[in-house]
């Protein structure tokens, strides 16, 4: 890094003024245009769900909503279990880290912590994992699945999702986990420890902050995986949210008001989840954007 | 166990602590791969009898770029998700990249800036495919109207039909132009902030000596601060690329008829299994993306290893 850097003599080619003021205020107003385009699709969304349709598609298409159906959302809640279908969502992808963050973790404690012959080898193959597609294994794990007679149900989804989100979390918890220095692990041997002492007593603890990163990788992988969820799942007892929202709304179409009512209520948890710990979310983010 | 019997039992302890990760990984991606390369061989629906027939299925999906019939206009699908694929590369991460330097200057209220432009990226896809199909609805969707506001589209003149394979006066397809737009717009912020983390992983010193010996904010960008994100580059191409070619959600919200269906390879495969219950042909096209991840995967890995030697 930064080698390369200097060797450039034409550095003091361009004498512009060192981030001018006229420059400082383009790039806020870039800022504050990209913001806006950010966000007028969600104040589109929350106010067409309190419209009716003379007003998005004539009347009022871009105003607050006059005057507010709140009933859209009455009969938007009474058109399908969207309660249902989120609760399913976050248990699936609840579940769905937890069996990562395991795999995961012994997996990389095995890789960089224990010292053999293939180590390499296997961590490379766990790699190719990032590459593969979903749809590859679509139609097998379909078939199994029916064969065995285990679709429609939670776990037709977290076995799945768990192996495709796999290969990420191996990759961020090596990040962290190669920078646990060694002599720890060598202290607690000679404490009397185990492998599986040192792996719970020592590594576990110290691995929290790789917990929360890989959790939020696991999560943006399959909060709102579809292909897998309209495949396996058919059944309203199982949907997780996005199928489940795509198969109300694909059913009710020429109301928009309460259809955007459901898709509001889609997103409103995320949303203040999101307003709560956007901070931690985006840090753990970033942690496993330098450590992978 | 002491520090000599470590060696002991240091195979079985291995096997067991990978034993969870291998079982995921070979039973749902290993397996599942080569059952579709296998399956890929046959003409089948799933269940009952299976008739080998080689490599009559990728000859199908070679020969066309129509939907008619029986056609499987994977060559078709696949020109769409490259195109989507180059757009990502060269239109999204220029923009995320952008928006990363910017932010990672330090300008006034700059968490807030990452927050909004992350936002979109937690926001369920289907959410956002049923929220651009309000948009582009032909008759008093959002996006006429806006043009109707500036003047973009005349008084009289007739709305456009977004989303159709074919406009009204039977000129060409917007359907691309409106799947690619929100595909692109969601992930911005998934690759701002990747590289925000690189950006600020580059320690200030290093620019402030920079600054010192007159270099511009562009230059340290050029030359200190870009040369060091290459990891983090290289990755989010690679996610640009593979998420391009295996793009889904959106696409299956506002593709809904049989013409646009096949629009993009995932699309096109849900739709042979799903509708046609034709396995063996979904299995190729499968093997076929699968194909194509790879080869971008290393294809990228290569490019960005030259520039490091050069």
């Amino acid at each position: 890094m930064g080698k390369k850097a200097y060797s450039g003599n034409d550095l003091s080619q361009y004498e512009v003024g060192k981030s001018s003021k006229v420059a400082k205020v383009f790039i806020w107003i870039f800022m504050i245009i990209w913001a806006v385009i950010n966000l007028y699709p969600l104040y589109f969304l929350f106010t067409f769900a309190l419209k009716d349709n003379d007003q998005i598609q004539v009347t009022n298409q871009f105003g607050l909503p006059k005057p507010a159906h709140w009933d859209n959302y009455k009969v938007a809640l009474k058109s399908g279990p969207i309660v249902r279908y989120f609760l399913n969502s976050v248990f699936v992808t609840v579940l769905t880290i937890v069996i990562t963050l395991i795999a995961a973790l012994m997996a990389t404690y095995a890789i960089t912590r224990i010292e053999w012959k293939m180590s390499k080898t296997i961590e490379k193959i766990f790699m190719l994992g990032i590459t593969i597609p979903v749809q590859a294994s679509l139609i097998p794990v379909f078939i199994i699945l029916s064969r065995l007679e285990m679709l429609d149900s939670f776990q037709a989804l977290i076995i799945p999702y768990a192996a495709f989100a796999l290969a990420m979390a191996i990759l961020i918890c090596t990040g962290f986990m190669t920078e646990i220095p060694i002599s720890l692990d060598e202290a607690a041997y000679i404490d009397g420890c185990g492998r599986a002492g040192v792996f719970f007593r020592i590594i576990l603890p110290l691995m929290k902050p790789a917990m929360a990163t890989a959790s939020i990788y696991t999560f943006l992988q399959c909060w709102n995986e579809l292909i897998f969820a309209q495949t396996f799942n058919s059944k309203d007892d199982y949907m997780t949210l996005p199928a489940g929202i795509r198969q109300m709304v694909g059913t009710h179409t020429t109301e928009w008001g309460p259809v955007g009512a459901a898709l509001a209520l889609a997103t409103f948890p995320m949303l203040i989840v999101y307003i709560l710990l956007s901070r931690k979310i985006q840090d753990s983010f970033i942690a496993g954007a330098v450590k992978g | 166990m002491r520090i000599m019997a470590k060696r002991k039992f240091d195979g079985i302890t291995i096997f067991l602590f990978l034993l969870p990760a291998l079982i995921l990984f070979v039973g749902i991606l290993v397996a599942p791969l080569l059952a579709s390369g296998y399956y890929s061989f046959f003409e089948w629906k799933g269940f009952g009898d299976s008739k080998f027939i080689g490599l009559d299925n990728y000859k199908t999906l070679f020969k066309t770029f129509t939907y008619k019939n029986n056609e499987v206009p994977f060559l078709w699908s696949a020109r769409n998700a490259l195109i989507l694929a180059l757009c990502s590369v060269f239109i999204q991460l220029p923009l995320s990249l952008g928006l990363a330097l910017l932010l990672g200057k330090g300008i006034k209220s700059e968490r807030f800036f990452l927050s909004i432009n992350f936002l979109p990226v937690l926001i369920s896809t289907v959410v956002i495919g049923e929220l651009w199909r309000k948009i582009y609805y032909p008759d008093g969707g959002l996006l006429n109207s806006l043009l109707r506001k500036f003047g973009v589209l005349k008084k009289g003149a007739q709305d456009i039909t977004w989303l159709a394979e074919k406009r009204m006066d039977g000129s060409n397809s917007t359907l691309l132009q409106c799947v690619i737009v929100p595909m692109l717009w969601q992930y911005v912020g998934y690759h701002m902030l990747l590289m925000y983390a690189g950006v600020k992983s580059v320690p200030p010193e290093l620019r402030e000596a920079a600054k010192i010996d007159g270099a511009t904010d562009w230059q340290v960008d050029r030359y200190i601060v870009i040369p060091s994100m290459k990891q983090i580059i290289k990755v989010s191409v690679i996610f640009a690329v593979t998420g391009s070619l295996k793009s889904y959600d959106i696409v299956s919200v506002l593709a809904t008829d049989k013409t646009r269906i096949a629009a993009f390879p995932s699309t096109l495969l849900k739709d042979q299994m799903g509708a046609w219950g034709r396995y063996g042909m979904g299995s190729a096209i499968a093997v076929c993306l699968i194909v194509l991840c790879f080869f971008f995967a290393v294809v990228i890995g290569e490019i960005f290893k030259d520039r490091e030697k050069v």
